[in-house]
């Protein structure tokens, strides 16, 4: 090893060491700390002591808890076939680059960039049954006879969050998968079309076998984002009727600083990372399979 | 977008007769635009309607007349629209800069420098992607209030970067890694130091990946949520989605529709023009952030 390697070692840490030093300080540390305050019982009002285990114990008889797992799990299941299923037809209809296909897919795209806050107040008051205009188009185009309080039950509600919150996403999917379909060597498709392949054989034999892995990365990133919702719920049903919209990050967010019960929210916190972490982990090791490949 | 489009179903036949499926599919694009856009327009359209037209029971697609009531109204809430948006732009300024001055280094030492350790070091800058932000809050919460940042700007900025910080680093890293040897190599003959390369040679070359960074810090900052919520707990030090959910809240109860338009609208347009402004930027920024 000569001196001029040797330095050159010590820059490349030098370069990334004050993005180390930060992930360190505000994610590592703080993430031990968090493990730390779920064995205690500190409330936001300070105090608190090593409790051992009881929050843990506590969370596995805390029915609360199970069932906004259970409400976030479903949310989670019944959205992603919805955001992935139109988000890839959407991609089929606007592929090519002409005009008209790239302007839709542009509009398509636009409520991807703002925020979630914003959109879920824009639909609170386009589902509204006294000013909002989605029950009035609905009773104008006579599909429904009157207008629909959506919020008066979880199971309205929650279709009335699933509506905006596809309304918000679908196009990212669409965009990603656009890349995806587009990247597929267009003489394969030219070959299938030689030998006769009509469009819906060439979409299911050729498009989606060769789309697969944009779709598999797409659905986890989805999928990690549906169970980290909160936004929408906290907005539009504010976790009711009667408790049964809350959301697994929304019913930590209401121990935490509503009930001020850090230590039981930080157990939370650990049970909720170690679902993500497992998705995440199947992500990379996906993401890392494709560059491989 | 680069790669040739895939023959589309008519593709087969002549390319100026456009069959009847080329005209549903046209028809079917319209529709679908018209459908995304509708919930925009409609908000834009109740902005700049009058308080009672905007609350009117039922309601109409179009203004009566057109008032900027609404719009005057958020401008004097509570300490003033020009307080909140200013709040949002330093919290998006600073969470621009420190991903910055953090990523672009950082891409620079992972891309070009071998060095042990190399592949920890990276897997680590790449851990907040494993643990959601959320769960962080309530350390941060904590630690910030020791430090005197709790209900500071600056606190929640950093909270921000956290956010950002891994796509940032995995971008820059792409984008240092493009840069060809020769180029670095002459740097290096001309005598430049290795930071002299990153200032002159480098960042010039990624700047396009220097303006993905900002644009996506920019847009996830200004909309993010939750952090805010927590963190700012004094009403002059809110942001704009806290400002939003606040007018809603409102005086006595009554929502004033129209002012809630209007807040909307104000809070969705630096995204939108940003968006389209730098649409390319943010397309690629996507890509590489998601698939790649």
């Amino acid at each position: 090893m000569n001196g001029v390697q040797a330095r050159r070692r010590r820059r490349g840490w030098l370069y990334i060491a004050p993005a180390l030093l930060f992930v360190l300080l505000v994610v590592i540390v703080p993430f031990g700390q968090l493990i730390a305050l779920s064995f205690s019982n500190q409330s936001l009002l300070g105090g608190g002591h090593f409790v051992g285990f009881d929050n843990y114990v506590k969370i596995w008889n805390d029915s609360a808890f199970w069932r906004a797992l259970g409400f976030t799990l479903k949310y989670t299941l019944l959205l992603t076939p919805i955001l992935m299923g139109l988000g890839y037809a959407l991609a089929l209809l606007t592929v090519d680059n002409t005009p008209l296909k790239k302007a839709t897919r542009t509009i398509v795209f636009l409520p991807v960039v703002i925020g979630l806050g914003s959109s879920s107040l824009l639909w609170i008051w386009l589902f509204n049954e006294q000013v909002g205009l989605l029950n009035k188009a609905l009773v104008d185009l006579h599909i429904i006879d009157a207008p629909i309080v959506w919020f008066i039950s979880a199971d309205v509600a929650f279709w009335a969050v699933a509506i905006s919150v596809t309304w918000k996403v679908v196009g990212f999917g669409t965009v990603l998968f656009v890349a995806g379909i587009q990247s597929i060597n267009s003489e394969i498709l030219e070959a299938a079309v030689i030998d006769g392949a009509g469009y819906w054989a060439r979409v299911w034999r050729i498009i989606l076998p060769l789309t697969r892995r944009v779709l598999l990365l797409t659905t986890l990133i989805s999928v990690i984002g549906s169970l980290l919702a909160l936004d929408q719920f906290y907005i539009m049903t504010a976790g009711g009727p009667r408790g049964q919209t809350f959301t697994a990050v929304y019913w930590i967010y209401q121990n935490s600083f509503v009930a001020f019960k850090l230590g039981y929210g930080a157990a939370l916190s650990v049970v909720l990372t170690a679902i993500i972490m497992a998705l995440s982990a199947l992500q990379i090791a996906l993401s890392n399979r494709g560059k491989a490949e | 977008m680069s790669a040739a489009a895939i023959p589309a179903p008519a593709a087969a036949r002549p390319a100026r007769a456009l069959s009847p499926t080329a005209y549903l599919v046209g028809a079917i694009c319209v529709a679908v635009s018209a459908l995304m856009a509708a919930p925009l327009v409609l908000s834009f359209l109740a902005s700049i309607k009058t308080t009672a037209d905007a609350s009117a029971v039922p309601p109409s697609y179009l203004p009566q007349a057109l008032s900027g009531e609404s719009y005057m109204k958020v401008v004097n809430f509570q300490a003033g629209l020009a307080t909140y948006v200013g709040n949002s732009a330093l919290v998006a300024g600073i969470t621009i800069v420190a991903c910055l001055l953090l990523a672009a280094p950082a891409g620079y030492g992972l891309a070009r420098f071998q060095f042990r350790g190399k592949e920890i070091a990276f897997l680590l800058l790449l851990a907040p992607i494993m643990i959601p932000y959320q769960a962080l809050l309530t350390p941060l919460y904590l630690d910030f209030a020791k430090l005197g940042l709790a209900n500071s700007h600056f606190g929640l900025a950093l909270v921000h970067t956290v956010l950002q910080l891994p796509f940032s680093i995995y971008l820059m890293r792409s984008a240092f890694e493009a840069v060809p040897k020769e180029i670095e190599e002459a740097a290096s003959m001309d005598g430049c130091s290795s930071w002299q390369s990153l200032l002159r040679v480098f960042l010039p070359l990624t700047f396009p990946g220097l303006v993905t960074v900002g644009l996506f810090a920019f847009i996830n900052s200004w909309n993010e949520f939750l952090g805010a919520l927590i963190f700012m707990n004094h009403e002059t030090d809110f942001t704009v989605p806290i400002m939003i959910v606040s007018v809603r809240t409102g005086h006595l109860g009554a929502v004033d529709w129209g002012a809630l338009q209007a807040s909307v609208v104000i809070s969705i347009v630096p995204c939108l023009a940003v968006y389209l402004l730098l649409q390319r930027y943010y397309i690629s920024g996507l890509l590489a952030g998601a698939v790649k």
